[in-house]
């Protein structure tokens, strides 16, 4: 089997697994705060860890380019409260204009 | 089903359809990055159709394609931590949901962020039924058909850096992010996690970072926890 699909498929059930969990566990597991409050915190320390590496990595490294404007400018957007899908396509506009006029790599 | 049913109703059914057509359109980006990193249209409606979590589809593609198949369990672990969430969406649903194992597994599948949020922010039992099925099939259509429409489009883009999908994959995880910075606690983890990755991003092989910053972030929260043990807000649904 091509390994791509190999990992498609195992990510896919994985995260189909843990959703199914919930449904078969008892109820009274959510009231332990623990779990809740680690469960939130580990979200939000990934996603920050994707916006870092997906800003600033650069193959096995660190590199400076036009995501950084952009990246700063959606978070100009978001905290101005425009729609997603807005901040999305301006972010991708805002280095594909800097990179078109050889500003920036 | 029309204008009969209670104000309740209504208003969650109208609360559905807002959120499922604003979030489907992020379909589209998805779509189009996916294809864009190296995977085939097919395995882009896979992701969707089965794997059905914005934030863990994002995560998977993003970390196989910056390491490429040797960063592939990493991809996995990643794709399931980010997951972990909707494990406790589902307890939180379980009862909304009610008996019947095939309703179950139906809705197993179509718990996530948004469906929760409009599932159980609502005023009666029959209001919280209906936000959940309506958001559930109605984000779970939108989002499918977007996925195919920008893995096409996709095809046709080409280089990701030209159009600047690179930059827009980082703002998309820079939305997904911040609803979830509301307090103080989840803002120095989320900063402590960014400079941590970047630390671990030279030194550690592609997609191996994320894994780690998880791990610390768990044994920190536990930490903090045991020092401090306040129970946070039960809104952690964005």
């Amino acid at each position: 089997m091509d390994p791509l699909w190999m990992f498609v498929l195992a990510a896919s059930l994985s995260v189909f697994l843990i959703k199914l969990l919930g449904y078969l566990l008892p109820q009274k597991l959510l009231e332990g705060p623990a779990i809740s409050r680690v469960a939130g915190l580990v979200t939000v320390a990934l996603l920050a860890s994707l916006v870092a590496s997906q800003t600033l990595g650069e193959g096995s490294g660190i590199g400076v380019d036009a995501r950084i404007p952009a990246v700063a400018v959606a978070g100009v957007l978001l905290w101005l409260r425009a729609p997603f899908i807005v901040v999305i396509i301006v972010a991708a506009a805002v280095a594909a204009l800097l990179r078109f006029l050889g500003w920036m790599p | 089903m029309t204008h009969h049913d209670p104000a309740h109703i209504r208003a969650a059914r109208s609360q559905a359809i807002s959120v499922a057509s604003a979030v489907s359109l992020y379909g589209l980006s998805f779509g189009a990055l996916a294809v864009i990193s190296g995977f085939s249209v097919w395995q882009t409606v896979v992701l969707s159709l089965f794997m059905f979590s914005g934030a863990s589809q994002f995560a998977f593609v993003g970390v196989m394609a910056s390491g490429g198949l040797a960063a592939g369990w990493a991809a996995v672990a990643s794709a399931g931590l980010l997951g972990a969430r909707n494990g406790l969406y589902s307890l939180r649903m379980s009862p909304i949901v009610g008996p019947g194992w095939l309703k179950r597994l139906a809705a197993a599948q179509l718990t996530v962020d948004e469906s929760t949020a409009v599932g159980s922010g609502q005023p009666s039992l029959a209001g919280n039924k209906t936000g959940f099925w309506w958001t559930a099939i109605l984000l779970y259509t939108g989002w499918n058909a977007m996925t195919l429409v920008g893995a096409l489009l996709g095809d046709v883009l080409g280089d990701v850096r030209t159009w600047g999908l690179d930059a827009a994959a980082a703002a998309a995880f820079l939305g997904l992010l911040w609803p979830r910075l509301n307090r103080g606690e989840p803002i120095a983890v989320g900063l402590g996690a960014g400079v941590l990755t970047l630390l671990l991003v030279p030194v550690l092989p592609a997609g191996v970072p994320i894994v780690v910053v998880a791990a610390v972030t768990i044994a920190v929260a536990l930490y903090r926890h045991r020092v401090s043990p306040e129970r946070p807000p039960r809104e952690e649904v964005s």
